[in-house]
């Protein structure tokens, strides 16, 4: 069975149906970035991966578990296990940079206070925010939270990243240097990641493959390579950013 | 005709909704609990940040709350033809059965309560709340757990300065606008006080101030859109909170004070 496995899963609000059957396998050490437009449902579905929202229908499995019925304490290990970059960052804004990155060491204990303050530091240097340290997330800017925020999430070493949206409202070279560090950690420490993004110079670069949300189902599922030579015509339209085509513009 | 009831209707079972939703949060707390000592400094961080910045807004509340009641008993007793020298025993009584605790209470609901909820529906809002789950660090633990614990706490303890500001209050009144000896007013509060009213206005003190922060709190981790939910969430824990202590105000009077 695959490492993570989404399956048949359907999430309504009231009456809107979101996701309406997604079906996604991802191996260990894989790479997926699922592209789609606006409000199709992408940050909807990674949040199902933590279980911060309950699918209407279908499961969502982390090594053959079903996470739905896990117990508390078998929850809270595997949020341990799994890091995630939120799409509007989430820093707690009572906390300074360094607080934010130390918080989930801090509260798992098992770390003394140097070894906080250690790890802190370098997971700052690999996202070049040291000099922000002891700066609160009001005084950074939008890219200076991601970066923090991409921090935050692999200060505890998580076996699997789940980026929102993890390069947009960044400038090109600093997006490069997300990009960069997200391969890194994929290369160098195994790392599974499962970004959400609609920056295709982002997909194409880190994505071992490119799987495409249209209309709340898997619309399309290839290699970045296979990608770029596609002939579906969706997804044409979304990487080529057409106007004109099957995906209306809502 | 159909739509008002029928409005009303949807209003009480919005209200049961947060009655449950308020049992659902106490059961949380209190299985939080155990988890005090882990939380320690949040802890004493919010004590300081509910308890000790209310103080200055409940001696001045307090003071007037005293002086007020003085007045207008002496303006009772002037009608009903009732002796002056029983003034420290109304104001006694009055401030420190129902005067201290209730008027604290709301007051502390409107300051405290309304921050919690604005803080908490922001961090709802902004997903701090996902964030906070997402790296499995309980909600109810880091943000829950040190506010309630802070406003039961403090509650009381303000009821027990607003007491005796109150009493000062009055006193003030008595001697300068009503013509009554410090020594009277002061024999006619000690003659009528009795420690078991006392005790039972702290009591019904850490009752409502766990009632403001758990409704705070719950009405936070409800908000959701943007700046209009925390708003909304802001509001309603004020009207929750402030209907809840009266309602539970007078089950007290009942229960305590038995005729
Ligand atoms: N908590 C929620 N309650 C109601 N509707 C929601 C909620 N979260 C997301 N939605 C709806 O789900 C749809 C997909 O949202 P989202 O996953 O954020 O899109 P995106 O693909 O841009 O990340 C949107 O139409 C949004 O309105
Ligand atoms: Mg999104």
């Amino acid at each position: 069975m695959a490492y993570i496995r989404i399956d048949n899963l359907v999430k309504m609000f009231g009456e809107q149906t979101v996701l309406d059957g997604v079906n996604i396998n991802i191996e260990k050490g894989e790479s997926i970035v699922v592209i789609g437009q606006s409000g199709c449902g992408k940050s909807v579905l990674l949040k199902h991966l933590l279980r911060l929202l309950e699918p209407t229908k279908g499961r969502v499995w982390f090594e053959g578990y079903d996470i739905a019925t896990l117990n508390h304490r078998e929850l809270i290990g595997i949020r341990q296990r799994i890091g995630m970059v939120f799409q509007s960052a989430a820093l707690f804004d009572s906390l300074t940079v360094a607080e934010n990155v130390g918080l989930g060491l801090r509260e798992s204990r098992q770390y003394s206070t140097r070894q906080v303050e250690e790890i802190v530091m370098t997971k700052l240097e690999l996202v070049a925010m040291v000099s922000a340290a002891e700066k609160f997330p009001a005084e950074l800017s939008g890219g200076m939270r991601k970066r923090v925020a991409l921090a935050r999430a692999i200060a505890t070493d998580p076996e699997v990243l789940l980026y929102d949206e993890p390069t947009t409202g960044l400038d090109p070279i600093t997006a490069d240097m997300i990009n960069d560090l997200i391969v890194e950690l994929k290369e160098k420490l195994n790392v599974t990641s499962i970004a959400v993004t609609h920056d295709m110079t982002s997909a194409f670069k880190i994505a071992d493959r490119i799987t495409m949300l249209y209309q709340g189902k898997v619309e399309y599922d290839g290699s970045p390579e296979e990608t770029r030579s596609t002939d579906n015509a969706v997804v044409r339209q979304f990487i080529e950013g057409q106007a004109r085509g099957p995906i209306q513009v809502r | 005709m159909e739509y008002g009831l029928s409005v009303l209707g949807r209003r009480g079972v919005n209200f049961i909704n947060t009655l449950g939703g308020l049992c659902i949060l106490f059961f949380r707390f209190l299985c939080s609990l155990k988890d005090i000592p882990r939380s320690f400094r949040l802890i004493v961080e919010q004590l300081y940040v509910i308890g000790v910045k209310s103080l200055p807004l409940i001696v001045v509340i307090s003071v007037f709350v005293g002086a007020v009641s003085a007045w207008q008993a002496a303006y009772q007793f002037k009608f009903i033809g009732a002796p002056l020298r029983y003034l420290g025993q109304a104001v006694g009584k009055a401030v420190v059965i129902e005067l201290a605790p209730v008027l604290s209470a709301l007051v502390f609901a409107g300051r405290v309560g309304a921050g919690i909820a604005a803080e908490i529906g922001t961090m709802r809002v902004t997903e701090q709340i996902d964030a906070l789950d997402s790296m499995g660090i309980n909600p109810v633990r880091y943000l829950v757990l040190p506010r309630v614990l802070a406003c039961l706490f403090m509650v009381p303890l303000l009821v027990f300065f607003a007491d005796f500001i109150a009493i000062i209050g009055g006193l003030v009144v008595s001697v300068v606008g009503v013509n009554v000896s410090s020594e009277t007013f002061l024999n006619g509060f000690r003659d009528s006080f009795k420690v078991s009213d006392f005790i039972n206005g702290l009591t019904k003190a850490a009752v409502f101030g766990l009632l403001v922060g758990l409704v705070g709190c719950y009405e936070g981790f409800k908000a959701e859109g943007g700046a209009q939910g925390v708003g909304l969430a802001t509001t309603t824990s004020v009207v929750i909170s402030c209907v809840l202590i009266l309602v539970f105000n007078f089950v007290f009077a009942i229960i305590l004070f038995r005729i």
